[in-house]
């Protein structure tokens, strides 16, 4: 019996992600004796995968089939549901991720598992085993309780921190033996977002609404995420009128965040919003407006016009 | 080609959530009911694809007691041709997959949502996929019908994609896969009267999983606030305070 984790890699590196998925493994299997498997598909040297062995993964199965690079949904499944029986895993484990999203719900069928996706911590009880999520777009939060033997989680992003252990880790090959005929995807096209912090990944994140005005007033906003090494984020009018990409906007119908710094300017902090945001650490806002409702949930806040701070807090962190 | 697109009933977006019973069940006193976000998307994206040519029908699904029918009234004067009404409670994630497992067979694609924004489970386009053994592709933000294939845009983390993929399909979508959602109609919504909306009866299925109780956030610490003229001090404060810089 073991505690099997999907672990995703980019271009051969682990991100780190993987080793929080793992750390949240190692303390269950703590709790539960029992030990983790990571799964790791695609070409990834051994040096990278005994990485995965640093945050308590006792085994590492590798499935190194370039076939899977197309991230078919149905195949993926198949491969996660061969090494959970390989393992005879009783706990799943994927990130709420877009792919831990697209397939966690598969590999749950034929595992005959229960599955709760956007787990926030560390089981609240093993027997039952109950996780916490949020609900309603993060306006609550949900005890879960599960009826199957097998469970499957997604875990929310930026929800345990890396614990590192003795590395004991050894690695397999693992052929999970899926039929050419089940690889549907066909991919024509990839555009990777290079250059920039990822805003999943990203732990401060500068966001901007309709209160810039324009399109064209980023410049501020961009530098001071060039030099907090920061994300950028945009309310979902910005990204409607075409100021910013879509790829930015946050809120229930966008991106969920939840990093430790999230600097909202000009946004007025509607409901909808603040469900993509609410589960970061620390909230700043600024917004000319003093009855604006992000004020209700931010940490900090200065009333005032953004061109007239954005400057400031420019010079502020350049003294730093 | 026909399309089914499936339709959680989920409370107005700036619902005011509160529990009854100890906290073990969502009070739905006074509550606005909608077509889940994501649902009304993709059902805006089933509309458009008809208009475009080579979609016969849109059908809309949802499983859930007689009061969910005003919604699925609301998808057929969106312009859904007709609709199925699964009678039964939505228990869980995989209890509603095995439900509209049972009317999904026949059709070509399957849109869902991502997540429905009262649970946000994400899970019923992918489990529904996998009971139907149907190719599905996630976090779809562009749909293209390509003769029996379907052209996909896909969000990836990190980026995006444009891929092939064979029917039938179950596509489960996001932001971008329509603008906006399309409003119903003086039209339309007499139209949707004469829709047929047929009710059936649920097959035997077990939920997996339990919602045990419900919380709500602790209340939060008043707002800092720091003088327009001083802003460079909310950097320090969050260097020494906050301790996140
Ligand atoms: C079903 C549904 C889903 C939705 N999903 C989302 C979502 O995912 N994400 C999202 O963001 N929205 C979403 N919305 C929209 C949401 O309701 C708000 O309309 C939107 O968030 C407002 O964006 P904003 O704060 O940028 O703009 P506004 O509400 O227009 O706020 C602009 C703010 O800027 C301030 N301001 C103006 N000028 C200045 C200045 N010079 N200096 C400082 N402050 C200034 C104003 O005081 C105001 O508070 C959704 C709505 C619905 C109905």
């Amino acid at each position: 019996m073991s505690i099997l984790v999907y672990t995703e890699n980019w271009d051969g590196k682990f991100k780190k992600l993987s080793f929080e998925l793992v750390s949240y493994a190692a303390a269950i299997a703590k709790e539960m004796g029992s030990t983790v498997t990571a799964l790791s598909v695609g070409n990834v040297a051994d040096d990278e995968l005994n990485k995965l062995g640093n945050y308590g993964a006792a085994k590492i199965l590798t499935v190194n089939d370039d076939r899977f690079s197309t991230l078919d949904n149905r195949a993926l499944a198949k491969a996660v549901v061969a090494a959970a029986q390989n393992e005879t895993a009783k706990i799943v484990i994927f990130a709420n991720n877009n792919l831990g999203k697209a397939i966690a719900p598969r590999v749950s069928v034929v595992l005959q598992a229960g599955l709760v996706g956007g787990v926030m911590a560390l089981p609240v009880t093993f027997d039952p085993f109950v996780v916490k999520k949020k609900v309603f777009t993060g306006k609550a939060f949900a005890n879960v309780k599960f009826d199957t033997d097998v469970k499957v989680i997604t875990l929310a992003q930026n929800s345990y921190d890396l614990v590192e252990t003795e590395n004991n880790a050894t690695i397999e090959a693992f052929n999970p033996d899926i039929a050419d005929s089940v690889f549907a995807t066909s991919v024509s096209e990839t555009n990777k977002v290079t250059g920039q912090v990822l805003l999943s990944d990203a732990e401060i994140v500068i966001s901007g609404g309709r209160g810039m005005k324009s399109g064209d007033n980023w410049g501020g906003l961009e530098e001071l995420a060039d030099l907090l090494n920061a994300g950028m984020a945009c309310s979902r009018p910005v990204s409607d009128e075409g100021w910013r990409p879509h790829s930015e906007h946050v809120g229930q119908t966008g991106k969920i965040i939840a990093p430790n710094i999230y600097f909202a300017f000009g946004i007025s902090g509607a409901i909808q919003h603040l469900g993509g945001v609410s589960s970061s650490k620390i909230i700043v806002a600024i917004n000319k407006d003093a009855e604006a409702p992000i004020f209700e949930t931010a940490d900090y806040g200065i009333i005032g016009d953004v061109n007239k701070v954005i400057p400031q807090l420019i010079e502020g962190v350049k003294e730093m | 080609m026909k399309i089914l697109v499936l339709i959680s009933n989920v409370p107005d977006t700036t619902t005011k959530i509160r529990f009854t019973g100890d906290n073990t069940s969502f009070d739905d006193a006074g509550v606005q009911w909608i077509i889940n976000p994501w649902d009304e998307l993709a059902l805006t994206r089933a509309m458009e694809l008809k208009e475009a040519g080579g979609v016969d029908t849109i059908t809309v699904a949802n499983v859930g007691e007689k009061s969910t029918e005003p919604t699925l009234r609301k998808a057929l004067a969106v312009g859904a041709d007709d609709a199925i009404r699964i009678d039964a409670p939505a228990k869980d994630a995989f209890f509603v997959a095995a439900q509209l497992a049972e009317v999904a067979k026949g059709y070509d694609l399957i849109l869902a949502g991502i997540e429905a924004s009262d649970y946000n489970g994400n899970a019923v386009g992918g489990m529904l996929a996998e009971i139907l053994d149907f190719n599905s592709v996630s976090a779809v933000s562009g749909i293209n019908i390509e003769g029996d294939s379907f052209k996909v845009n896909r969000e990836i983390d990190g980026g995006s994609q444009v891929l092939t993929i064979s029917g039938p399909l179950v596509a489960i979508v996001q932001k971008g896969i329509a603008k906006e959602p399309r409003i119903p109609a003086m039209r339309g919504i007499m139209m949707a009267r004469k829709k047929p909306l047929v009710v059936a009866p649920p097959v035997d299925a077990h939920e997996k999983t339990q919602f045990v109780n419900f919380e709500l956030p602790p209340p939060k610490a008043a707002c800092k606030m720091v003088d327009e003229e001083n802003a460079k001090e909310i950097i320090t404060l969050l260097h020494e305070e906050a301790k996140v810089l």
